[in-house]
């Protein structure tokens, strides 16, 4: 290594790799994250990318970023502000400027410096001009050129060699903070086995570019982010969806029934089904259907038929299917459907994240219609609330709804992998053997819960459906009482599931000035502003929430003994309204952003700080 | 197979067996009577296995079928028993299931489901009651309702024009569509016993009487005075001949079927089209399909009747398929896979 360099160790450091659609940013971005998780850093990723697949050329619209931040230390979230961007045109740098940090480095292909592509992205003049130069330092590196120079002995099209120049900025990017190329020649000689000229189009391009980074000394500094102190075992990226897809599985194994997954393609859940229909060999049957409804309903004749089944849906999708979780309400059928959050209402911003399906999620069903609802936190924490949103569906025979983000989704980080063993089981109630007819409505005398008796079941034959049950036998029944009864049964079957719920935990001390609440996917930046505040010494805690409904059952000892409470989420106070519907002597405060971006800890800081110092006086 | 093995047992079996102690509360006179009694008829006939058998319905007067039914049931949500059914089937393809819906159920509100259920030829038995009115919300008209209607809501006549189910089954590729009238029991049972039979999606259209809101709707097909002029019962195999004196029958005429008479112009049996339902085509089905009254008779039986795999076994082949491949999941080595490394 250069030795004149100016190398510096940092704690963290947040990069943006930023290009058109086609440009292969979020491969880039997944390499850069790929071979630093490797080298034992911490880091946590967020793709952000267009909702039209292919948008013009070099536009605005069609910029596709990714950001990562990786560290030595705990990373919770995919940073604030970018101290390094990549932008591979015009475009990329005008959409990216506001998120990078003043004295940023920023990488540009000065090839696509030029009017037609000012044009492209809506400017009359070059961005660079003015005191943009004095504000941020500005690498331009003819990226375009070089990588044609590369693989000027590469007997391959123009247009594919072009196509190499990511891996070229990739290769300068991976100088820049000392990276190794090892993961990344890995993942393109198994990517492109079958065709040997990619391969070596591609590393060629990734070595020149950290070649010419090293040689021409195009960076002010270099840095080192030593690894930071994780827990021991083995890892693994992964993101959201993909870490639902196997809690899927998981909860499968777990309780002895096959997966049944109905399901619609929509925006940002459809990975969920990519990745369930990969694995049959777990005899899971992925079907998709032919809109919204028939998917949740299949799922629901699934279970009925003694499938674990599931339906993954987003916010549009989940109003169609209110109807029919009114019916598995009704039925008492386990059932979990999944929303992928976005941002709403209608189509919305169907890429970007949002956690508006909140009140929909508790309350948007027709009728008393009680269910479950559980968030997840980060993208390796959708398998741990998948895996318990079956749990609870199975041993409690309910629908539940987990509520997960478009930015849990799509974002990774390194995931330890569980042991299997540590999983616990998931307990399938079997029908009771009692005299006389078969009631398919006797119920437990705990937990309420009635037995899941399927059809084929020798000598148990019985009927369900949509319309009031008589309790017991769940024949069809309209005496006023007995539908009072039973309205209320549904609804104490479900408060009962916090008896089994693991207890709501506190980061901090009790009995602190201020409380922040949050749930769901807003946990990496808000947990990531409290503990800064705590290391301050600030008196500060945090309750993120995972279980919303039912609440935990020590929910009332938690708020208490704080001077003030605010709740943070992404939408306009849902949860802050459920919180103080429940705990009216409690003047709850809210933090509120619908950007589409997940919450930036300095603009929470900015909140917590004020309301602290209030505190003190 | 064993699915035969496992819905046979070997008692005798009567209708009372499939009666479920519910009370049936259908209007007295309504259709749905006779189609009851058929569907237990033909169970005990055929030796079903209650405990294997369910039935699925949607919203409506014939989607209370369930509950008279000693079998396993769902009675669901509007329009969604097509969708419900096929979610059991896939879950359980060993299990015996049916559905009971009605032309609003079907054709309206669940239209998308019908027809997309067809199209898998998922292994579900749809019996569609169809009535040509809204019965159970009282008396609109429904998408298979004539044209001019006058009911609750269309005062001065309905303006829609109205589906011919099994032109809409047809063109969703239907593998088994065959028409019945509620009052021919002897034929009802023989129709339900080839759906029984069929593998993938059978389609069942029964045209019923509403006594209530729709009442001789399908008179002209029915009443004995006239039924046999107006209907033309399809056999396989069989001459397309109708007729109260089995006078008339049907020959191609250019690319449209016509109307002749038996000994007119020297025509015989042997001029006369011959029904196959299990032509690959479906042409001669879907042509069939558009005979209506007055010019023609309306073709009863089975139109069509072909062999396709079946969905659910299409999904559990390929699921053996990766098996045999990949061998049996293993969860630790899927949750170990992708690229792992360890601290
Ligand atoms: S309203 Fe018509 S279809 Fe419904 S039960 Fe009465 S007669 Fe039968």
């Amino acid at each position: 290594m250069n030795t004149q360099h100016n190398n510096k160790t940092i704690e963290k450091v947040t990069i943006k790799f930023a290009g058109d659609s086609g440009d292969g940013m979020q491969l880039t971005g997944s390499l850069f994250s790929d071979e630093s998780a490797f080298l034992g850093n911490d880091l946590a990723t967020f793709p952000d990318y267009p909702a039209e697949i292919r948008a013009p050329a070099g536009s605005v619209a069609g910029v596709s970023g990714f950001q990562v931040q990786i560290g030595s230390i705990e990373i919770l979230s995919p940073g604030d502000m970018a101290d390094a961007l990549v932008a591979m045109n015009p475009a990329a740098l005008v959409a990216n400027l506001k998120q990078t940090r003043k004295g940023a480095c920023i990488i540009i292909d000065f090839d696509a410096w030029n009017e037609t592509e000012f044009k492209k992205a809506g400017l009359d003049h070059d961005p660079l001009e003015g005191d943009i130069a004095a504000t941020y330092q500005i690498v331009k590196a003819p990226i375009t050129t070089l990588t044609r120079t590369a693989l000027k002995n590469i007997d391959l099209e123009l247009k594919n060699k072009d196509r190499c120049k990511n891996m070229f900025a990739l290769g300068m990017v991976f100088w820049m903070y000392g990276r190794p190329l090892i993961q990344t020649e890995k993942y393109i000689k198994t990517k492109f086995a079958s065709k040997p000229i990619i391969v070596e189009a591609n590393i060629t391009a990734l070595t020149a570019g950290y070649n010419h980074a090293h040689t021409i000394e195009v960076f002010a500094s270099t840095y080192k982010i030593p690894s930071a102190p994780i827990k021991k075992g083995v890892y693994r990226q992964i993101s959201g969806n993909q870490a639902t897809a196997l809690g899927i599985i998981a909860a499968s194994v777990k309780s002895g029934r096959n997966v049944f997954l109905g399901s619609y393609p929509i925006t940002p859940a459809s990975d969920i089904l990519h990745e369930l229909s990969k694995y049959k060999e777990f005899t899971v049957k992925t079907f998709q259907a032919e809109d919204e409804i028939a998917g949740v309903c299949a799922a629901i004749g699934a279970s009925f038929a003694g499938d674990l089944a599931f339906s993954t849906t987003s916010g549009p999708g989940l109003s169609l299917k209110t109807e029919a979780l009114s019916l598995a309400v009704m039925t008492e059928l386990p059932l979990v459907v999944i929303d992928v959050q976005r941002s709403g209402p209608s189509t919305g911003m169907p890429t970007k994240t949002e956690q508006s399906d909140l009140a929909m999620a508790l309350f948007g069903r027709h009728g008393e219609s009680p269910l479950p609802v559980i968030a997840a936190s980060t993208p390796s924490d959708c398998f741990c609330h998948t895996f318990l949103a079956a749990k609870i569906a199975v041993e409690h025979m309910t629908p539940v709804i987990l509520l997960t983000d478009a930015y849990l989704a799509n974002g990774t980080e390194p995931w330890l992998i569980p042991d299997i063993s540590d999983l616990p089981n998931i307990n399938v109630s079997t029908p009771d053997d009692h005299e006389g007819p078969y009631l398919p409505y006797r119920r437990d005398e705990k937990t309420l819960v009635r037995p899941w008796c399927i059809p084929g079941t020798p000598h148990k034959a019985h009927r369900i459906g949509g319309l009031e049950k008589q309790d017991q036998t769940g024949h069809v029944d309209y005496e006023p009482e007995n539908h009072e009864l039973m309205c209320h049964l549904r609804a104490a079957k479900i408060a009962r599931i916090a008896d089994s719920l693991p207890e709501q935990e506190i980061y901090g001390k009790t009995e602190q000035d201020l409380l922040v609440i949050s749930w769901g996917g807003a946990f990496g930046p808000v947990m990531t502003a409290v503990k800064k505040l705590q290391a301050e010494g600030k008196s500060i805690s945090l309750a993120h929430f995972n279980c919303i409904n039912p609440l935990p059952k020590n929910t009332a000892t938690v708020l208490t003994g704080f001077k003030k409470y605010i709740v943070c989420e992404q939408n306009l106070g849902q949860f802050r309204d459920y919180l103080a519907s429940r705990f009216h002597h409690i003047d709850f405060l809210r933090f509120n952003r619908v950007a589409g971006q997940p919450f930036m800890v300095s603009e929470l800081r900015e909140v917590f700080v004020p309301l602290l110092e209030e505190c003190q006086k | 197979m064993t699915e035969t093995k496992s819905n046979t047992v070997a008692p005798k079996l009567s209708r009372k067996d499939y009666m479920s102690d519910q009370a049936v509360k259908w209007c007295p006179g309504c259709g749905d009577y006779a189609i009851l009694a058929s569907v237990q008829n033909t169970f005990a006939q055929l030796g079903k296995n209650r405990d294997n058998t369910v039935f699925v319905s949607g919203i409506g007067c014939s989607s209370r079928f369930p509950y008279y039914m000693n079998t396993y049931g769902f009675h669901t949500i509007h329009g969604r028993a097509a969708a419900v059914a096929t979610g059991i089937k896939i879950a359980n393809p060993s299990l015996d299931v049916w559905v009971a819906t009605g032309d609003g159920d079907s054709f309206s509100i669940g239209g998308n489901h019908f027809i997309h259920a067809i199209r898998r030829n998922i292994g579900i038995k749809i019996l569609v009651f169809n009535n040509e009115i809204y019965g159970l919300t009282k008396g609109q008209y429904s998408p298979t309702s004539k044209q001019g209607v006058v009911t609750k809501s269309t005062p001065y006549g309905s303006l829609d024009r109205s589906f011919i189910p099994a032109s809409l089954a047809l063109g969703a590729e239907a593998t088994f569509y065959a028409r019945v009238v509620d009052t021919n029991p002897k034929h009802m049972t023989e129709i339900f016993t080839a759906a029984a039979d069929h593998k993938g999606t059978a389609f069942v259209e029964i045209l019923q009487n509403c006594v209530i809101f729709n009442d001789k709707t399908h008179r002209a097909i029915t009443d004995k005075e006239m039924r046999d002029d107006n209907q033309l019962v399809l056999e396989h195999g069989k001459p397309m001949i109708f007729g109260k004196n089995r006078d008339k029958g049907l020959v191609m005429n250019g690319c449209d079927f016509k109307v002749v008479r038996l000994g007119e112009d020297g025509i015989t049996e042997n001029n006369l089209l011959v029904h196959d339902a299990h032509r690959e085509s479906l042409n001669l089905a879907f042509m069939l399909s558009r005979l209506t009254l007055p010019e023609f008779p309306v073709p009863l039986g089975i139109f069509r009747q072909v062999a396709r795999p079946a969905y659910e076994e299409q999904i559990n082949s390929q699921i053996q398929e990766i098996k045999n491949k990949k061998g049996a999941g293993d969860l630790k080595r899927l949750l170990n896979s992708g690229g792992t490394w360890v601290v």
